[in-house]
Order: structure tokens, then sequence, then C-alpha cells
């Protein structure tokens, strides 16, 4: 088959690829920073991604040396010392700054009891509708319902992408000197509030321009909710007692070992009753905090507080992992000319380390890459001498294209994505790490890819999802590679034959490659007080 | 999943097929949205805080339809619940505003808290 026409073609300095956090802060800050800037996503700035339906929670500390230097210190142990102190405290900063803006933009932030602003935390659907006016107010045209599906490259670097409307099935090409990668991490479809639009597209994009991964190991998080359910907001169950099919209490109130909820998964089914919510009160400030979680329960007639309700574990993949696009400067650019990655796309190691937990590493990472990325991007673009509409581009997509079917045989995705997560979903595989299960799990992943070099669905749906399962077959088997050759215990990952931390390995893993998957490690740059500056919008967009 | 959009509510805004970030619902010519490809939803009850009207109703469970009764909906006050909750449409207040998170350490059942690894139980603050 040939090249398709596309129906619609843009001319811009910067394309943003994908419009949670890290892409909405990316395109503002690129359209800031005087770039011609087009932002496409898979769905739609605002609603789409892991942040817009619930809310997260954010790394804020404000400028005090002494409590900076200590949640350095705290973040370079947790992390499992893959992170790197000047990052660490570049990103500190820069969040503290963009939350100031986003106060002036309208976000109200709730009063904690002493009448001081708690700012620790923000509810997805109101950020993001702020976000979205921002990022149209700074000047940026923005293509929702357009997933993209391939980049566009020539010897210098990439040249902008290409994708399909999903409301119309056109074909739509944006060319731009510099691209950002923010599709966000890769869940697999594992139905996490928010999570199914996240199937590691801008992995497999990247890496097939040459871009190399790192951390793909770190992505062994799984998030507990009811079992009918999607929402994943662990903290409420700080106040459950849990049980077990019989009704034998397995965990009275408060935190829990780290591994309680997989184990017990493993041995038969959990419930759980919020109980030790016990005044009106508590409950009151609860529902409050988190009304996202209770609104399935209330719909589905059962009153977290008083009854027992069944629980599951739901896979997070990559997205609150920390691996994703390795970066290699201070703009989030990565080895391939023009591209940069941000947010969930991006490895997280050089702020978070080895693992980032719920703890509000991830949401700060979104707003500090994003802006960064957008800066580094509209700083490229507009150094290049040549427009990109004039370099002879070529399509770089290689799986899961039409274009590029290797047989007759139409790819059946449904299939593919089930045997996909059938390796990845189950706590004895991916949870419960060892080696001799994760080697012959990657064996299945390595058979299955062969699969999605067929001939492609025929509907927009079916072209979406074919090109998704080859991402996420791809994903699938960096991160089992990966775990593999971390033969050691660190932040998030954790091998049964290797129990503990190794001193000896303490460097990343670089992935390259998609077809034969190439691995080396990366010295951690060694301590540095160096401070690398924020970046400071000068232009910020006032409402 | 998504189970329903009124047709008697609805006023053909289309705002539920730009937003919603799986492409579940289709446009049709001159009617109300159709629920197209219901296994896709991921009930994040985006749709619902959108909708203008109040003529969506998603349901809590995620992997099963169920049948719903638009009359018993809309009679128990279901229907728009979840834009009333976070406080969008006019005259309400946002719930950014009212974000009990503050408080919610302070009420944590009292146990020594071994956070580490346990993610989501300590909320980082300044
Ligand atoms: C259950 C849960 C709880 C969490 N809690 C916290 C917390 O408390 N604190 C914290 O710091 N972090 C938390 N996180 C993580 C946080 O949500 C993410 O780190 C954050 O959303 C990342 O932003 P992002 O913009 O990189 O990705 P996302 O918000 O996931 O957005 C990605 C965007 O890319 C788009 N996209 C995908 N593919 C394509 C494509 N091919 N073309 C165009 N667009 C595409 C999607 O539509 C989406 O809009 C949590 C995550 C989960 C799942
Ligand atoms: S958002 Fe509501 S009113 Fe608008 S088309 Fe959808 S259902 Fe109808
Ligand atoms: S609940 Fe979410 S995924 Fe389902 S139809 Fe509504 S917006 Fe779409």
């Amino acid at each position: 088959m040939g090249i398709e026409k596309a129906a619609v073609k843009l001319d811009t300095d910067v394309l943003i690829i994908g419009g949670g956090p890290a892409g909405a802060w990316a395109a503002w800050s690129a359209a800031s920073h005087g770039a011609r800037t087009v932002l496409v996503d898979k769905g739609y700035l605002g609603t789409s991604g892991a942040t817009a339906p619930g809310g997260t929670n954010f790394l804020y500390v404000p400028p005090n040396q002494e409590k900076r230097e200590q949640a350095v210190e705290d973040r370079l142990e947790g992390g499992g010392y893959l992170s790197e102190a000047p990052w660490i405290h570049r990103l500190m900063e820069q969040a503290y700054q963009n939350i100031e803006l986003l106060e002036q933009w309208g976000y109200r932030f709730p009063l904690d009891g002493n009448g001081n602003l708690f700012k620790a935390h923000l509810q997805g659907p109101e950020y993001m509708q702020i976000m979205r006016k921002v990022v149209l107010k700074a000047g940026v045209r923005i293509l929702d319902q357009c997933p993209a599906q391939e980049l566009l490259t020539d010897e210098h670097g990439v040249g902008g992408a290409r994708g399909i409307n999903r409301l119309d099935g056109n074909v739509w090409e944006v060319r731009a000197n510099a691209v950002v990668i923010a599709t966000g991490g890769c869940a697999f479809l594992s139905k996490g509030l928010g999570c199914n639009v996240q199937t590691g597209d801008g992995l497999l994009m990247a890496a097939e321009l040459g871009a190399d991964l790192s951390g793909m190991e770190f992505s062994r998080q799984y998030a507990t909710t009811a079992a009918f359910g999607t929402i994943t907001r662990n903290r409420m169950l700080g106040w459950a007692t849990f049980y077990d099919e019989e009704g034998h209490v397995l965990h009275e109130g408060g935190p829990r070992e780290s591994d309680f909820m997989a184990k017990q998964l493993l041995k038969g089914p959990v419930y759980a009753v919020l109980n030790h919510a016990d005044t009106e009160e508590k409950r009151r400030i609860l529902r409050l905090s988190t009304p996202v979680w209770f609104l399935p329960f209330d719909r589905a007639g059962i009153d977290p507080f008083t009854q027992r309700f069944p629980l599951t574990m739901r896979y997070e993949g990559t997205i609150r992992g920390t691996g994703g696009l390795r970066l290699v400067g201070h703009d989030c650019s990565t080895t391939v000319a023009g591209l940069f990655a941000a947010g969930d796309a991006a490895s997280r190691e050089k702020t978070a380390g080895a693992r980032s937990g719920g703890g509000a590493y991830n949401a700060s990472w979104a707003i500090a890459s994003g802006t960064w990325s957008g800066k580094g991007a509209a700083d490229y673009a507009l150094a290049q001498g040549k427009e990109a509409r004039v370099r002879q581009l070529r399509l770089a997509g290689a799986y899961g294209l039409e274009r590029n079917a290797q047989s007759a045989e139409t790819i059946d995705t449904k299939a593919i994505v089930e045997q996909v997560q059938r390796e990845v979903f189950p706590l004895d595989i991916n949870y419960f790490r060892s080696e001799p299960v994760l080697e012959a799990s990657l064996k299945r992943l390595h058979s299955l890819w062969p699969a999605v070099k067929g001939s492609v669905p025929k509907t927009i749906q079916g072209r979406v999802r074919a090109r998704e399962t080859a991402a996420m077959v791809a994903t699938a088997r960096w991160m089992y590679t990966a775990a593999l050759a971390r033969k050691e215990t660190r932040g998030m990952h954790g091998l049964r034959e290797y129990p503990e931390l190794n001193p000896a390995l303490s460097h990343r893993l670089l992935l390259s490659g998609i077809e034969h998957i190439a691995i080396r490690p990366e010295q951690v740059p060694s301590r540095t007080y160096d401070v690398i500056p924020p970046v400071i919008v000068k232009e910020a967009a006032r409402l | 999943m998504i189970e329903l959009v009124s047709a008697e509510r609805c006023i053909q805004c289309n705002l539920c097929v730009k937003v919603c970030p799986t492409n579940v619902f289709d446009k049709t010519e001159g009617g109300v949205p159709v629920i197209k490809r219901q296994e896709d939803c991921q009930t994040c009850f985006i749709c619902e805080a959108y909708c203008p009207v109040d003529a969506l109703y998603v349901s809590p469970f995620t992997d099963e339809a169920v049948q719903v009764d638009e009359e018993e909906l809309a009679a128990k006050g279901i229907l728009g619940s979840w834009r009333e909750t976070i406080g969008w449409g006019p005259g309400r207040q946002k719930l950014a505003a009212l974000d009990q998170t503050p408080f919610i350490d302070r009420i944590l059942p009292p146990r020594p808290v071994r956070a580490a690894g346990i993610s989501d139980v300590k909320v980082q603050t300044s």
C-alpha cells in the first residue's frame, strides 16, 4: 500500500504529542517562548490522561534551603541512588513557581486548619480545565481526538508527526522542527482511572527513530480498587479493616506492609470496610478529599464505611513507575535531534530514581519537565535555518501500520492485547518477580511480536488499536528485558533470587532497539552541588 | 461503564463525543449521540461532568453492562450528581476550594506510620 494523503496538513515550529499535564505545560512553555505550537491529543486536552478524571498530590517545597536539602537527601535514598541532586532541586523550584502561576490563573487551593492555603493536591478536572484555557490563550492550536501514529524524519532528526482523527477518520500531518513526546506511560488497558489512553505509543514512535529508553524495570506499581470499579486512590484504605472470604480479620486499620495486598490477593479474595473513619466528621473529610473514590460506591449502593466490599489490584504499568524515554539534556532532549520528552513518557529517574510511589513526584515532574521541554523545543526549532515544510521528510513508523504490513493476515488486536495482559497483569509474574518466570514470560512476549507486523483492520478504531497493540507488546518486552538485567532489588524493582540492593549495580539501564533489544549501563553522575536554573516564563499567559 | 444517553434531556451539543478520552460515542445525523463502543469505556465519569444537561449516566460497574432505568435514576437525583459534586455548573462552588485533603492526615487511625514502600499513605507536604 502506498502512502495515504493527509487531509489536514499543518506547518508549525513545535509539535506537542499528548495533552495531559506534561503536554499542556510543554505547549504553554513553547508558545510563551515564541514558537508557533500545535498540540495533538488522542483524547481531549482537559479530560484525557492519568491526572484529569481524579487528582494528584504534588511535590511542593517552598524555597527553604534546609527543607529542600532534606527533601533531596530523602529522595536520593528513597529513589535507590539513581537520581541526581541538581535535578531534584530544579524540580522543586520549577514546580513551586508554576503552582504560583496556576493560582494566578484561577486554581483555588483550600485552606488548612490554620487559615493557610494548602498546596499539595490538585483536583484533576479543575486543574486540566484551567490548563486548557491557558494553552489556548497562549496561542496554541489544539487538535483533540487526534492520536499521533508515527513521526516524520530526515537525516537531521525529527520533523513532525502524522496521525488520524478518530471522529472523522481523516489523516493529519503536522510538520515541525521540534517535537515533544508527552503521551504518558503505558498501563496496558488495565482500566485504572484515566489510564486507558496511555498505551506506550510515544515510546514506540520515539524508539522507531532510535531514541533510547531507561528505567523500564521500575514498572511494578499496582493500585488497589474495589473489584467492580476503576477508582485507584489507595489512601482511603488507610481507614480500612481487611477481611478474607470467611470474614477473618487480615489487617486492622492504618498502614499495611508494602506487600500486604498482593500477598493476600494471591491467597484468595480480600474485602475491606472503612470502619476506622468512625465519626461523621472523619467521613466528611474523606469524602471531600477524594469524592471520586466514593462515587462508585454510592452508585452501587454500598456504604464503604459500614459494608464490606471486595478488592482487586489494577496494574499501572509505567505510569507510576519511573521508566521511559531517556533524557540527555537539561532541556529534556533525547538522543534524537529535535525530539524531546516530558511527563510519564520520559524516564523520571533523574528526579525520582527507582521509585515514584503515589507520593507526588510524578505530578511535579509533569509540570517541570513540560516547562523545560517546551522551552527546549522552542529554542531548538527557532534556531533551525530551514522550516520543516521544506525538508524532505519521510514517515518513520514501522509496526502496526498498514503501509508496512508484512503479511495479509489481519492483526487480531483483541487477542494480542489479552495475551500481553496475561503476561503483565498477574501478580505472580510481574509483582513477585523471579528470573525463571520472567524469562518464560519474556519469551512468550517475543513470540507475539511478529503478529504486530500483520495487516491492519480497516476501521478508524482498528487502525488506532493496531498501533497501540504494537506499542504495548514493545513496552512489555522492554520492561521484562530490563527487569531480568537488573539482578538485584532496588526501588520498586525486585527479583526473588536477588533480594538485596547490590551497590555494584548503582547505574541506570539503557535500552535501545525494537526488533532486537540492546541493553547497556549508564553511570549516574556523582553528587554535585551545581545549580540548574529553572525556566522563568516572562510572557506568562494571564486569564 | 457508560449506560445511558437520555434522549429526553440531550440537547445534541456533542460535547460528550468531543471529550470522551476513549472515543466511546459517535455523533448521529441530527440526533443524540450513540454509545457505540461501550466496551472501550474506562469508567472515568468525565463525560457526566461535561454534559450541560445531565443526560448521561456512567454505572460504577467497570467490566459488566447493567440495565438502568432512566426514571429511577432521575428520581433518585443520580443524573447529574457527579457534576454537582465537583461543583461544575452555574452558581456552584468548585470542588478544589472545598478539598479536605489538608485534614486527612490528622484523622489517620492511630498507628505508627511505616510508610516506606506504601504508596499513597503519606501526603508529601512542605
Ligand atoms: C492511580 C493513580 C494515582 C496517581 N496519583 C498520583 C499522585 O498522587 N501524585 C503524583 O505525583 N502522581 C500521581 N499519579 C501519576 C500522575 O497521574 C501522572 O504522572 C501524570 O498524569 C503524568 O502526566 P502526563 O501528562 O505525562 O501523562 P498523562 O496525564 O497520562 O497524559 C497523557 C496524554 O497523552 C495522550 N496520548 C497518549 N497517546 C497519544 C498519542 N498517540 N497521540 C496523542 N496523544 C496521546 C493521552 O490522551 C493523554 O492525554 C497517579 C497515577 C495513577 C494512575
Ligand atoms: S454532552 Fe450531554 S447534551 Fe451534549 S450531546 Fe452529549 S449527552 Fe447530549
Ligand atoms: S466514563 Fe469516561 S470513558 Fe466512559 S464514556 Fe464517559 S468519558 Fe468516555
